[in-house]
């Protein structure tokens, strides 16, 4: 479709369809039963498949007419995005227009406190009763929990196959006795992930996903789908169109919730955009040695835009695969945080301590500098992203292993 | 603007990749640089009249093929990852882009087709190849024309046919043509770290030169943001190539009963190794699109070089470090890479410059914004 084409489409269905005194629900299953909620999603499944660059032709068109889209902040697009590609069309139908509406918020429950980067040595009991499935164990880390109506869980099945082949991937409702929520205070004040504790909590058979022990190839998709959102940098705490009406009303109700475990995220990047009006500001931009190192930054950054566009022109003619490029593209962010941070540092001098009323930009700048270490710890760390550099793309040989076997037979913490 | 190569340009890039491997292997790249010339006048002759490379960047009403920056760079970057020993970037690129920006109608109708076709090989005297600024200080051109004065480095100097010469006036700066042989124009080799790529100093005194243009701070910039895209895209190849084959020898070699690249802290070294290259592969490769498409001066240039030249030269110290001692051996080729690392490291500014010029480029469009 020509993008003009989709623009009047667009138009003539808001000229239509839109009113801001609808209820926030209500506008969206409009939005998601025409297909403009994810129009690069299938056609079968509240999409229109739309390529990369004509849903940005719909998301400016939202952007300008300032109509209120789809439900976007949190893990809700990983679940949504796994279901896409590996759920039943049953699972499709009932989670996907609710994920989309905002009815329903989701966490990811993969790390536990003796399983991070080894996310394949999971020990959360996955037992099939005759119909459900009975769940034991603890997550961690886990961003939103404590918002969540349901998780994307990776827990065990089978103990006796090698670790890789014993995990099931479930879709589990939170709000169950079985599960308990706590937060966790992070080193920078925040309180956005959770422990969360499973007992006896239930999971129906058929929120089962990819079928049993196929868990690991599930959890690898969520986990790219992951990655590539920290290489093209998150929309995460985007400050939403404001308006008069009860859709307005009721987006900034939802966004105050939804958006409170990330108002930090944009700092964990290393503001480097912040960081010309800073140095001018301060007149640090005089000083050489801190123009070769903002020089390095936008080298940083701009290289990890250009390459994240070159990638994406490459995927719509059909070309190589998204994984490596998502660790690259991972692996960057982390550089780029840090040398922003770094920058940020030499601005600031002195007054970098300071967290206080009287620290630069009402504190953002402190708190960058407590929450880039985040970033390369997320999402997989930094060297687990080195090693899949390594052995995928260079074809590196892989490691020796230790974690053969059955896995009960492996060495784990705490045993 | 293009985001990537286009269908055209992959085709182009494998035909000239193809040439460039059956042309210029190492064993031959070993043999010019032992040579005082440093180059093969049949390859020469082949890529120039044959597969017309050295006009794809000059434009068609001066006899070349219309292309630009882009294609240039395909040509560039097989040329880095092979070593080529020849005149291309002195004649072609430096002197051919020069003559483009610098010169007027006349000269350009009269010697640009014969840089094209690669039937006359030039090069350019710039007394200064650190920064456009200090261009001019050592050669001066008197009323007459005649020019005096010193470049202490002119790549090919001793095999080129003729010269374009940079030269101070009473105000501002000229372009000169000189033939290489002519009277009071004196060209001694100079010895380089990097033995692929000929270098001598030229000496003027009173040499009667051809004024055929004027060269203005905004085309000497200009001029320089091409020739350096051109030499980022050397730097690409040369590093992509540096990768490749580091990456294979830490398959083959075996140390404690294991391939060391099975050893995580190499893993982990090459993996940053490739972040670096990608990123600086896409940044060049959108500096040669960006100067495609118009041009308006930005940071793209400046900011190729720089991380072209950062990436080549600690993609080359690792291709060394990696192999042991082998790597630091005259007879291991990887040290040829690491001398062509470290002259484009400098040539045409040192990567600390072109950072400091990025940051000259942001701070104006910002004011203008
Ligand atoms: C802000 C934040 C939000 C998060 N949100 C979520 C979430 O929503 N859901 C969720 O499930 N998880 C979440 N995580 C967890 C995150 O994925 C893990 O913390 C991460 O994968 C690392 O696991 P770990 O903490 O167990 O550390 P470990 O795996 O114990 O790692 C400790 C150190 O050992 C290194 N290491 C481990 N294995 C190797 C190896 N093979 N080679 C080299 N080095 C190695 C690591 O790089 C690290 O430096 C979040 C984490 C943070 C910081």
């Amino acid at each position: 479709m020509s993008h003009d084409g989709i623009k009047a489409a667009l138009e003539a269905f808001l000229d239509a369809e839109f009113s801001p005194d609808l209820s926030l629900v209500e506008w969206r299953k409009r939005l998601v039963s025409a297909g403009w909620a994810a129009p690069s999603w299938p056609d079968a499944y509240f999409g229109r498949d739309f390529s990369q660059a004509e849903a940005l032709v719909v998301s400016q068109v939202f952007a300008e007419r300032r109509v209120v889209g789809a439900a976007q902040v949190g893990p809700r697009r990983l679940a949504a995005e796994t279901i896409l590609a590996h759920g039943t069309h049953e699972q499709k139908q009932r989670y996907l227009p609710k994920i989309l509406t905002g009815e329903h918020a989701w966490c990811q429950l993969f790390s536990e406190p003796g399983s991070g980067s080894d996310l394949a040595g999971a020990s959360t009991r996955a037992d099939r009763k005759a119909d459900h499935w009975l769940i034991n164990g603890q997550k961690v880390w886990n961003t939103s929990a404590h918002h969540a109506d349901f998780g994307i869980l990776v827990a065990r099945s089978n103990w006796d196959l090698p670790k890789h082949q014993g995990l099931s991937y479930f879709l589990i409702d939170m709000r169950q006795p079985g599960v308990e929520v706590r937060p966790l205070k992070q080193m920078n004040g925040h309180a956005s992930f959770n422990e969360v504790f499973l007992t006896d909590a239930r999971v129906a058979l058929d929120d089962l996903v990819g079928g049993e022990g196929q868990g690991w190839a599930v959890a690898t998709a969520t986990l790219s789908i992951e990655r590539q959102g920290f290489a093209r940098g998150r929309s995460q705490g985007a400050p939403a169109p404001a308006s008069a009406g009860r859709v307005y009303e009721e987006l900034a109700r939802e966004l105050e919730i939804d958006n409170e475990p990330y108002t930090w995220y944009p700092q964990r990047e290393g503001r480097p955009d912040l960081i010309l009006q800073r140095a001018q500001e301060t007149g640090a931009i005089e000083d050489d040695a801190v123009r070769q190192e903002m020089a390095k930054l936008v080298c940083l950054t701009e290289a990890a835009r250009i390459s994240a566009d070159q990638v994406s022109a490459h995927q719509k003619s059909g070309g190589q695969g998204m994984l490596p490029a998502g660790s690259i593209g991972k692996l960057g962010a982390s550089v780029i945080a840090r040398q922003a941070a770094h920058v940020h540092t030499m601005i600031s001098g002195a007054s970098a301590m300071l967290s206080g009323p009287e620290s630069a930009f009402e504190g953002v700048i402190a708190e960058t500098l407590i929450s880039v270490p985040a970033i390369s710890i997320a999402g997989g760390t930094d060297e687990i992203q080195r090693n899949i550099i390594a052995e995928r793309v260079l074809g590196m040989p892989k490691e020796q292993r230790m974690d053969t076997g059955p896995f009960r037979d492996i060495p784990r913490n705490g045993q | 603007m293009q985001t990537v190569l286009s269908d055209d340009q992959v085709q182009f890039k494998h035909v000239v990749h193809r040439f460039f491997d059956t042309h210029s292997t190492t064993t031959a790249v070993r043999a010019l640089a032992e040579t005082e010339t440093g180059f093969d006048p049949l390859v020469w002759s082949q890529l120039s009249e044959t597969l017309g490379l050295t006009g794809t960047h000059l434009p068609e009403q001066y006899g070349g093929h219309g292309f630009g920056p882009v294609e240039l760079g395909i040509i560039q970057e097989e040329m880095g990852r092979t070593l080529y020993c020849g005149p291309f970037f002195s004649s072609a690129v430096m002197a051919g882009y020069a003559l483009e920006r610098f010169a007027d109608e006349a000269a350009k109708t009269e010697r640009l087709p014969q840089i094209a076709d690669g039937s006359i090989r030039a090069t350019l005297v710039l007394d200064d190849l650190n920064h456009p600024s200090q261009v001019g200080r050592l050669i001066a051109a008197d009323q007459a024309g005649a020019l005096t004065g010193s470049a202490p480095i002119v790549l090919d100097g001793c095999s080129a046919e003729v010269f374009f010469i940079v030269a101070r006036e009473d105000s501002g700066l000229g372009l000169y043509a000189l033939a290489a042989k002519a009277p009071g124009a004196e060209v001694s080799a100079q010895d380089s770290i990097d033995m692929t790529r000929k270098v001598a100093r030229v000496t003027l005194q009173e040499a009667a030169g051809t004024r055929i243009g004027s060269v203005t701070p905004q085309s000497l910039n200009r001029f320089w943001d091409l020739t350096s895209v051109a030499l980022a895209h050397e730097m690409i190849g040369g590093a992509s190539r540096l990768l490749d084959e580091t990456v294979e020898y830490t398959k083959g070699r075996y140390q404690f009963g294991r391939p060391i690249g099975s050893f995580q802290a190499l893993k982990h070294r090459c993996a940053d190794l490739l972040m670096n290259l990608e990123f600086a592969k896409a940044a060049t490769q959108h500096a040669g699109f960006c100067l495609a498409a118009s041009d308006q001066e930005t940071i793209y240039p400046s900011m190729a070089k720089a991380m072209a030249a950062d990436c080549f030269m600690e993609m080359a110290r690792a291709a060394i470090q990696l192999r042991g001692g082998i790597g630091f051996t005259w007879e291991n080729d990887t040290h040829l890479w690491f001398k062509r690392a470290k002259c484009d490291e400098v040539l045409l500014g040192a990567p600390y410059r072109h950072r400091a010029r990025m940051m000259d480029i942001l701070q104006e469009t910002q004011d203008v914004a």
